[in-house]
């Protein structure tokens, strides 16, 4: 399948490396050019030598968004670093693009639950860290800390 | 009347105080601390400090009993998400978005905000009232029914200049609603002849404004 990223950093950067490992079409989309160094990090060759592609520009910019190719992504990861660009650029990949499998990430736990009961599928990670935090205080799960 | 105010920049400021200089209760939501801290100083209780883009934020001051809320952050982003939350998830009747750079406008309507008020857009629709372009300048835009009223200067030499108001050959789906001429206007029947230097104003369907502007350009503007 063929997925957008847009927002490269920690989070959007590893989605992407690792699904063009598994043989993906991968497109990512980020305002900093020098966000392309979380790309080529670790690898043996240069993202764009390994058949990625990568894009300079605004989420909000249809023309940014349109040269990244949302028109024919099978999959849409809202991953910038803000919870309001995300939740914006995640419904227009949605309502105007139709992408069919959209991600978005969301920090903020209340607004993630609202979105996601309206449809929009939101992974919130300060709700998973407080799950997780909680079990583990509580002895439920154990961590012999985080590999990678 | 309620009126829930998120940003308390230049805009959001001026708005609170005249809103409740005319009686109406206001609360005003800003997330920057030193802005917050100086409008504190005038408006006191009514400013609350705090990201209006997160729910509790807005619940606290209120939103489930606002009558209308006005998004004028600096962010287009934000300012969508608030409307977006206070109409569907609040129930908020009347909300007023400030959209800070036009090209965000076709977002804005895309995910049913309105209306969307962008000043560049204001300011751009006065300046081509001063200086039209061929003579053209956009009176009103109904964009819900489709139509757009406009003005246009029937160019020297035109194929317009001096003909009768029904041998126009305006396309279907405009109409000619009346002709400003020597400081006074008429609504014009079949008969009535336009001439160069007459101002025009026609109603039409969004879409025809090029083959309607051809009607009424000079030879010497068209080149």
């Amino acid at each position: 399948m063929f997925v957008l990223i847009v927002g490269c950093g920690r989070v959007g950067s590893s989605i992407a490396k690792s699904m063009l490992a598994d043989g993906h079409e991968v497109s990512v989309l980020d305002e900093n050019l020098e966000a392309i160094a979380l790309l080529n990090r670790g690898q043996q060759q240069s993202w764009e030598d390994l058949g990625g592609s990568f894009t300079v520009g605004t989420a909000l910019e249809i023309d940014a968004l349109l040269q990244a190719g949302v028109e024919r992504a099978d999959a849409f990861v809202a991953s910038t670093d803000g919870d309001n660009t995300n939740l914006v650029i995640a419904q227009i990949a949605q309502r105007r693009f139709e992408v069919e499998r959209v991600v978005v990430r969301v920090l903020d736990p209340g607004r993630a639950k609202w979105y996601a009961e309206q449809g929009l599928q939101t992974i919130c990670p300060t709700q998973t860290a407080i799950e997780l935090l909680e079990a583990a205080v509580r002895g439920q799960i154990r961590f012999e800390g985080v590999a990678g | 009347m309620y009126a829930l105010i998120v940003g308390a920049g230049k805009v959001g400021w001026n708005l609170a105080r005249e809103l409740v200089d005319k009686g109406h209760e206001v609360s005003l939501i800003e997330a920057n601390r030193r802005r917050y801290e100086t409008v504190e100083e005038e408006l006191e209780h009514a400013i609350q400090y705090g990201d209006g883009t997160e729910l509790w934020v807005l619940e606290r001051a209120g939103i489930e009993r606002a009558d209308l809320v006005v998004a004028v952050t600096g962010d287009d982003e934000d300012n969508i998400l608030i409307c977006q939350v206070a109409t569907e998830k609040y129930g908020v009747d009347r909300v007023v978005a400030r959209c800070n750079n036009p090209r965000n406008l076709q977002h804005f309507e895309l995910l049913g905000i309105k209306p969307a008020v962008s000043a560049t857009d204001l300011i751009l629709r006065l300046i081509e009232h001063e200086v039209p372009k061929y003579g053209l300048v956009h009176l009103l835009d109904l964009k819900e029914e489709r139509l757009e009223i406009i003005e246009m200067e029937v160019g020297e030499g035109s194929p317009a200049d001096g003909i009768r108001v029904a041998d126009l050959g305006l396309p279907d789906g405009s109409l000619v609603i009346s002709v400003l001429r020597d400081g006074g206007g008429f609504v014009p029947v079949g008969d009535s002849v336009v001439k160069a230097g007459d101002e025009v104003l026609l109603v039409l369907d969004i879409g025809l404004e090029d083959a309607v502007t051809q009607r009424f350009v000079g030879r010497s503007e068209a080149a």
